[in-house]
């Protein structure tokens, strides 16, 4: 009986994905239709192979969505919803490309140091939102979202205040990172044919990923926070200081919000400027509940945003439709997985509470007792 | 209240009427305001700090806000928080002008609203009818919006005259309404910079002139709103469903329908709070113009303590503080540091004075930081411009976290409601 139950546990969690795939496909289908569109030629381009150079791109791409949607997890998991991260890791980028551009320190020990300080400034950022919701019982939502913004001015003071001046062009710019301490892509020469690169730090997602999976899963804080965010009452009845748990994991949040922007740092800009890429924080919000908060299931869904995003360019071209288009796609995918999965979960309680019913009434030798609520 | 308390001749009233104010309270903080703002515009010389320019602008910027909020109120009073009135904003930008490109202004505006109601529509039947988590679904909706209107954009303003793939034409814009034969008076009286008098002029220009029609519909709308909700037996069952969902139900009442209209209004005042943005404020849909404007509203209804007077003082803020950062009013923002360090200081020391009835000591804070801002006026002739930006979001962080006492939310408000759990 626990293995039929398991197996179809199984079946109900990939239900929810491909379902919601599905009607992504359905509803997108219909929005080309009305607005005159042509349907064959879009998803053609959509799901064609991409080539070799695109490949990269993607699992760049993805390299970055991955870790921010782990920050968005940890909060997930805790009942928190960290909004925030977008300013977490403007914060944390700012603060990284300002150290490691100084070059006080040699090579490696410049990035490690650097990491450590994103890390660190990610974690402060979220830390206020923490302290907040557990001193003033301030909405984490709101409290984030304020951050944001104050972000985004407090970045753009001091980047002025720091940047120095690049000839020939007027964009400002933090000093670039010294040679020494760049990384290096990884090549994918024996795999595909392609002179594009991964990013070195792709490391660093692979490494965050392992260390959520192993924290929250084999380590007694891991059980605590998990426990606290399916039933507080019931944490604080076994012992947890609920106040430390919401606020140690909005810190782990806000440190591995501080992550996003290091691929790209120390991998291809070098410079934090203000050309920065925007919004990966609520793209990491809908790549977390797309898969579902665990580390597998988020990876395979930061590759899917990943993908669309990079077939979504050539669309103007091959169907001469707006790239956009991508945008109601996601946006599609996630309300559709989210109803998905919620759909899926009641049915599977009835089921389970079907299941038990019946043998509760088999044991009582008794078919009318129990069986129905 | 402590025995020994000294509000002396205060008439110690009990919990329950202690929160009604006297009829004149308001009328006091706002005359209070006027002359603390005209004080501080004498003493300092920052003359846009109530220019009838500055209050234009701040009332032009307020209304999308308080409109964005307005829909936040409808939802979250029925229970069901709405992040996601970024995202019907950004529907009813487009709406607005595309409708009202082809069909003008006035047509616009259902247009808003309508495109804005679709968003509502979704939220609704995520929310409400499959019972998904609220937030999740909002922020759900503010990337479907933002990908739909952007798609849209490139659809159907390309190619048109003065359009492009992010831009809409040019639209033609609502009226404006002046009360005649007063605008010349006012102004001169305005340009003499006079204590209070001037002060009052602009703030008379300011409300009676070159006011858009759409700004008196707004407000319009916020009356209603507080009449629907708090003076008819539709609003209290739809506040009940905001409060106790399962006691509604055991009532009678039809808890999904009432919270699927006020997610719907919702949807809808949020959508022309975005129409606002392109028929009024610039006349054209551009990509990303809300900015952030529907968080904005959340924040500012959460500011208001879910209450419409207090959503509109938000908004106000907002929008005030909006307009001096758009006017480059970094001299503005610096004049206020003078009041702001001054009431810390008052409060820090009174503060200070009521650690002997065995208060905490919360004064010493305030006291530094009031001379802390004291400095900081004295030192400097502007506050940067990024700091100025930054300041209604400083405002509501703080008032958030020293005020969160006094507010309250609706009891039931972002929590999942299925029908027949009333045991």
């Amino acid at each position: 009986m626990t293995t039929r139950l398991g197996v179809r546990r199984i079946l109900m969690g990939a239900a929810a994905p491909v379902l919601a795939i599905v009607v992504a496909v359905v509803v997108t289908s219909i929005i080309l239709i009305v607005a005159g569109d042509p349907v064959g030629a879009v998803w053609a381009q959509l799901f064609k192979v991409p080539l070799p150079r695109q490949i990269v791109a993607i699992i760049n791409a993805a390299t970055v969505y991955y870790l921010s949607a782990i920050a968005v997890a940890i909060g997930f998991r805790m009942n928190l919803f960290n909004i925030g991260v977008d300013g977490q890791y403007r914060v944390a980028s700012f603060a990284a490309a300002l150290f490691a551009g100084q070059g006080w320190l040699p090579g490696w020990l410049n990035v490690i140091v650097a990491l450590l300080v994103a890390m660190a400034s990610g974690a402060l950022w979220a830390g206020i939102a923490g302290l907040l919701r557990v001193t003033r019982g301030v909405s984490e939502v709101i409290s984030t979202i304020m951050l944001n913004a104050i972000a985004t001015f407090l970045v753009a003071f001091l980047l002025s205040k720091t940047s120095v001046k690049v000839v020939g062009s007027n964009a400002t710019n933090t000093k670039p990172i010294p040679e020494g301490s760049r990384v290096t892509g990884i090549s994918l020469d024996g795999i595909i044919a392609t002179p594009s690169k991964v990013y070195g730090l792709i490391v660093l997602a692979v490494v965050v990923g392992f260390l959520y999976w192993f924290v929250l899963n084999k380590t007694r804080f891991g059980f605590d926070l998990r426990a606290t965010g399916r039933s507080e009452t019931a944490a604080v009845a076994s012992g947890v200081n609920v106040k430390r748990m919401v606020f140690t994991s909005m810190l782990l949040s806000g440190a591995a919000a501080g992550l996003v922007g290091m691929p790209l740092l120390f991998g291809q800009d070098y410079v934090y400027g203000d050309t920065v890429q925007s919004g990966l924080g609520f793209a990491g919000i809908a790549i977390a509940l797309l898969g579902r908060n665990n580390p597998i299931g988020i990876a395979f869904a930061a590759l899917l945003f990943a993908f669309l995003d990079a077939q979504g360019n050539g669309l103007q071209i091959t169907a001469g439709v707006s790239d956009r288009l991508v945008l109601v796609i996601q946006g599609v995918i996630v309300l559709s997985v989210v109803i998905a999965y919620e759909v899926v979960r009641r049915a599977g309680i009835r089921l389970e509470q079907r299941t038990v019913a019946a043998q509760l009434a088999e044991q009582a030798h008794s078919p009318l007792e129990g069986a129905r609520s | 209240m402590s025995a020994t308390n000294l509000d002396i001749g205060v008439v110690r009233e009990t919990a329950a009427t202690e929160k009604r104010r006297p009829r004149w309270f308001w009328f006091a903080v706002v005359a209070g305001a006027i002359i603390v703002i005209s004080t501080v515009r004498v003493l300092t010389g920052a003359n846009d700090i109530d220019s009838s320019g500055a209050l234009t602008a701040g009332i032009a910027l307020a209304m999308p806000i308080g409109l964005a909020g307005l829909g936040g109120l409808w939802s979250e009073r029925a229970g069901v928080v709405n992040i996601g009135l970024e995202g019907m904003m950004i529907l009813g930008t487009w709406g607005g002008a595309f409708i009202g490109y082809h069909y003008g202004p006035w047509a616009g505006i259902f247009g808003a609203i309508l495109l804005g109601m679709v968003g509502g529509a979704i939220h609704a039947l995520a929310t409400v009818v499959f019972g998904v988590d609220h937030i999740v679904s909002g922020v759900a909706i503010n990337l479907l919006g933002a990908g739909a209107a952007s798609y849209l954009a490139v659809r159907t303003f390309t190619g048109l005259p003065g359009g492009g793939p992010t831009q809409s034409p040019p639209l033609e814009q609502l009226p404006f309404l002046s009360v005649p034969g007063i605008a010349d008076p006012l102004g001169t009286l305005e340009q003499k910079q006079w204590w209070l008098v001037s002060d009052v002029a602009a703030l008379l220009r300011a409300v009676l002139t070159n006011v858009n029609v759409l700004t008196i519909i707004g407000i319009g709308l916020l009356v209603l709103t507080w009449w629907i909700l708090w003076r008819t037996a539709f609003g209290l069952r739809l506040r009940a469903c905001g409060e106790s969902p399962m006691a509604a139900e055991t009532l009678g009442v039809n808890v999904y329908r009432y919270k699927f209209v006020a997610v719907l209004i919702s949807g809808g005042l949020a959508g022309l709070a975005g129409g606002f943005l392109v028929l009024v404020a610039s006349n054209l849909y551009r990509d990303g113009q809300t900015g952030g404007r529907g968080y904005i509203g959340l924040a500012a209804m959460i500011f208001g303590n879910w209450r419409p007077g207090g959503l509109a003082g938000g908004a106000a803020l907002f929008g005030y503080t909006d307009a001096v950062q758009l006017r480059g009013g970094g001299d503005v923002v610096r004049a206020y540091l003078l009041p702001i360090a001054l009431a810390l200081i008052a409060w820090g020391v009174w503060q200070f004075r009521r650690r002997r009835q065995g208060k905490r000591i919360t004064g010493l804070p305030m006291v530094i930081a009031g001379l802390l801002s004291l400095a900081w006026f004295l030192l400097s002739s502007r506050v940067p411009d990024e700091f100025t930006g930054m300041t209604p979001y400083v405002a509501t962080l703080l008032v958030l976290a020293f005020a969160s006492q006094r507010l309250r939310m609706p009891a039931a408000d972002g929590l999942v409601y299925r029908k027949g759990q009333a045991g």
